[in-house]
């Protein structure tokens, strides 16, 4: 167990070192300036700005300062924000981001096995139906879609009640949290769904089922024992990269509702060309996502001994 | 028997799902804790509170750079207008008004400004001739590298100073005492009045900033203020709150107590929901708003921003659009007004006509009044006359595409498609679109890989020459690389002249000179569509200097 964890997180640091290299080549080699801005500078001022952010070496250089940084941790200063340090970007506005995640994995997670063991149960009936068109929307209808017309309810429901019942924007609050994180929640939710719906089909026939059935056993006790426990570990298994890709994949979410999450300053460091947020958001949502898996690899072994790796 | 075990395998899922919900709360708890979120929204936060004096706005973007001297963006220089007082100041009407200075006197070689004894840090210092000679010295010194230093250039020496070549003491500025400001010119100069209400001409005082080490700016507390509001909370990308400023010289003229701003987004459509839910006191419209305020019945307003848009054509000579001919072509075919009414079909919008905008003052009366652009008709049989002359003295059988460079915004893709269906349509050219990212775009225009760019340029001060220097050979924003030695000859005079009604001839000479050659072909001025809370009064929009301007704002009761 521990050999094997150890590998894991050797090949997961792997990874993460490769993530930075063919970032850092990649967006170094990207048409467009990062220095340049709408009033033209002179060449003097640009060489200052170069060697303040050390530009004015050779490339392979940077990549080897930029390596030595971050083992020191320090991811280096935003272009577009010049008295911020990406280290502060991230610990300001990765809380603000995972809180929301967090829930919307919860949302997810729990609507999705749910909802996914109560249309198996009424498999091809009148709930299955339904539950399964509204799953389709949820899969195929982009997030921002859902953000939109969960803004405009709120402002029409106020609008109706002649009071503010949850906040439409803004964040500070608890009550900032719900909308945002069920709308970001929506797409995995009916994935989750789905999966599980399919899984619980696949354990109704099987053998173990069966046997269950020969003992006596009622028909709840099959339903939670047998049932819901098997056709849960397919679930587990993206649940993981599911966390990974909710936390970052608020962009939409919070560019709407108006919070200071990471996922804002991941793309538009992009648009922005800012060099250094580019490099500290994709490394660290890259270290984020390996470990997830990795953890996800791990708890597997706990919940089904008969993956438990020696 | 299969109880016992039924119960004991439900009682370890139960106690799972109870520990991994309990987790996740306590984790949740946690991150709550360190994303300082609260269990009660805001009461205080209405779009407008008499009882408070308070409002609630909603900004595009988290201000990128809050150091005066080193601030180019709008949002920024917004906040900044709010919190900051330069030597003088814009009113309502867009005319000068004393600010820190109370009397000053310019000549052609120099200036001489008064501070008035009352004016105050935030921390009750008197604000002194010092402070404006650090902010401008700092501005200047080349390893502040600030984008904006250019504007300090007609001050003596200060070129120099930003090149390099000389230490930031060199500057020809002096403060005489506490309350009296020097300014020497490095050449004869008619307009420095009109320069000092800029943003990096606030004053910045050296014993804070050097106690911020080099963190100036970056948080509420590493900033001071002098203006009629202080900064008392920003939380990155989330909340910013102004409070009155009470020790601001001026603050009997000063009704709002507080500015709070909850939401920071660019989305425009989250905008409008915030002011139909009744809390944010303004919002700008965009294209797929304004239906939206129109259903709504709000009462829409609208001004002349003031930037201006124009294709810039490429005059490097290995390009087409080097020749004469072809650019006349593409100039009579186009048409401003059929592309604003018809394509773009925006309020406040004006098409365009000059490089010069509709609103900047000339000698007594606007620009355009005292030199009028001769009228554009556009003459499809003129421009086809003209490219077939270009198509000659090139020595082409046809044309290869041409280059339009544009941004990515919704509007810049509509302005490049109506130029690429006219120049199709009447002249029977192709244009191939290349749609940018700002940065990219840049990067292409410095490099010359265009034909055509879409081009925009706002004005820094209040006078022609922040557009009348734009195509001189030197000027690096000059990406076409337009040259012509008599457009330099006359910008020269514009720069140097005190005359006034001698400037005012050169820029009409310049606006004639870049319609002649077709530099440039005007696009149109830009306006702004918003709807304001009515009981909001006081509310300034401009085109030059802090917009939207809040400070002067008061609420009406009921």
């Amino acid at each position: 167990m521990w050999n094997y964890t150890f590998k894991r997180i050797v090949q997961g640091l792997i990874t993460v070192w490769f993530i930075a290299s063919a970032t850092f080549f990649v967006m170094h080699s990207v048409p467009g300036d990062p220095l340049l801005d709408a009033r033209a500078t002179s060449e003097e001022i640009r060489k200052n700005l170069e060697a303040f952010y050390g530009l004015d070496k050779p490339l392979i250089e940077q990549y080897g300062i930029y390596l030595i940084n971050i083992l020191k941790g320090d991811l280096g200063i935003s272009f577009t924000q010049q008295n911020r340090e990406v280290n502060d970007i991230i610990r300001e506005h990765f809380p603000v981001s995972a809180t929301l995640g967090i829930l919307a994995v919860l949302f997810a997670a729990l609507g999705g096995i749910l909802w996914g063991a109560l249309t198996a149960l009424f498999r091809n009936r009148m709930p299955d139906i339904v539950i399964m068109f509204l799953v389709v929307l949820g899969v195929s209808v982009p997030s921002f879609v859902f953000a939109a017309l969960g803004q405009l309810s709120l402002v029409t429901i106020n609008d109706w009640l002649g009071r503010s019942l949850l906040p439409v924007a803004g964040w500070g609050s608890v009550q900032h949290l719900l909308i945002p994180s069920l709308v970001l929640g929506l797409g995995t939710m009916a994935f989750l769904t789905r999966l599980m719906r399919s899984s619980m089909l696949e354990v109704t026939n099987a053998d173990y089922v069966r046997t269950a059935k020969a003992k006596g056993l009622s028909a709840t006790q099959i339903f939670i024992r047998h049932q819901l426990r098997n056709a849960i570990l397919p679930v587990i298994t993206v649940l993981g990269p599911a966390i990974a890709t909710i936390t970052t994949g608020g962009f939409v979410v919070e560019l709407v509702f108006a919070i200071p999450g990471l996922g804002r300053y991941f793309v538009q460091s992009v648009q922005q060309l800012d060099y250094t947020v580019i490099m500290g958001t994709t490394v660290f949502y890259g270290g984020f996502l390996v470990f997830m898996v990795i953890a996800v690899d791990l708890v597997y072994g706990l919940i089904d001994p008969r993956v438990r790796v020696r | 028997m299969a109880d016992k075990t039924f119960w004991q395998s439900f009682g370890a899922l139960a106690g799972l799902a109870a520990g991994a919900v309990g987790g996740l709360l306590a984790f949740m708890l946690v991150l709550a804790y360190f994303a300082d979120l609260t269990f009660m929204e805001d009461a205080s936060s209405a779009a407008v509170d008499y009882e408070q004096r308070s409002i609630s706005i909603v900004i595009e973007q988290e201000p990128p750079q809050m150091d005066s001297t080193r601030a180019t963006d709008a949002v920024s220089g917004m906040l900044l207008g709010h919190l900051m007082e330069g030597l003088l100041r814009y009113d309502g009407q867009g005319n000068l008004q004393p600010g820190v200075a109370e009397t000053w006197e310019v000549n052609s070689d120099g200036a001489v400004f008064h501070l008035r004894d009352s004016a105050r840090w935030s921390d009750g210092a008197p604000v002194t001739a010092h402070d404006f000679v650090f902010s401008w010295r700092k501005s200047l010194e080349p390893e502040t590298a600030s984008a904006y230093a250019f504007i300090m250039y007609p001050i003596k020496n200060a070129e120099a100073i930003n090149l390099g070549q000389m230490p930031s003491e060199m500057l020809g500025v002096v403060a005489e005492d506490d309350l009296t400001l020097r300014v020497e010119f490095e050449r004869p100069l008619a307009f420095f009045d009109r320069l000092v209400a800029f943003t990096t001409y606030y004053p910045v005082r050296e014993d804070f900033y050097e106690s911020r080490e080099g963190r100036y700016g970056a948080d509420a507390e590493d900033l001071l203020f002098n203006g009629a509001f202080v900064m008392t909370n920003w939380i990155h990308g989330a909340e910013i709150e102004l409070m009155k400023n009470e020790r601001y010289w001026n603050r009997d003229s000063i009704w709002l107590n507080r500015i709070n701003i909850p939401f920071i987004t660019a989305d425009s459509n989250t905008h409008l929901n915030l002011f139909k839910d009744g809390k944010v006191a303004m919002v700008q419209l965009a294209s797929d708003t304004l239906e939206n305020a129109i259903e709504n019945r709000w009462s829409i307003r609208r001004f002349a921003e003031g930037t201006v848009f124009y294709l810039s054509l490429n005059h490097r000579p290995d390009r087409l659009t080097a020749n004469l001919n072809l650019r006349k072509a593409l100039y009579y075919a186009s048409d401003p007004a059929e592309l604003v009414y018809r394509v773009i079909k925006l309020p406040g919008y004006l098409p365009g006509a000059s490089l010069f905008p509709s609103w900047l003052k000339g000698e007594h009366d606007f620009l355009r009044r005292e030199y009028p652009v001769p009228p554009h008709p556009v003459n499809v049989e003129l421009a086809r006359e003209h490219l077939e002359l270009a198509r000659r003295e090139l020595g082409l059988d046809a044309f290869p595409p041409l280059v339009l460079l544009v941004g990515d915004t919704p509007t810049s893709l509509k302005q490049a498609e109506y130029f690429q269906n006219t120049f199709k349509r009447h002249l029977g050219l192709e244009v191939r679109i290349d749609a940018q990212i700002f940065k990219q775009r840049l990067e292409k225009a410095t490099l010359g890989q265009f034909d055509m760019v879409a081009a925009g340029w706002a004005p820094d001060f209040d006078d022609p020459l922040t557009y009348g220097d734009l195509f001189a050979s030197w000027n690096q924003n000059n990406r076409g690389k337009f040259r012509s030695d008599e457009l330099d000859a006359q910008v020269r005079i514009a720069q140097g002249s005190t005359h006034a009604p001698e400037r005012m001839r050169a820029f009409g000479e310049i606006q004639r000179i870049l319609l002649d050659q077709v530099a440039i072909i005007p696009n149109y001025e830009r306006g702004r569509v918003f709807v304001a809370d009515p009981r909001l009064e006081g509310l300034i929009r401009r085109s030059i200097g802090p917009d939207p301007d809040y400070s002067r704002a008061r609420i009406r009761e009921n």
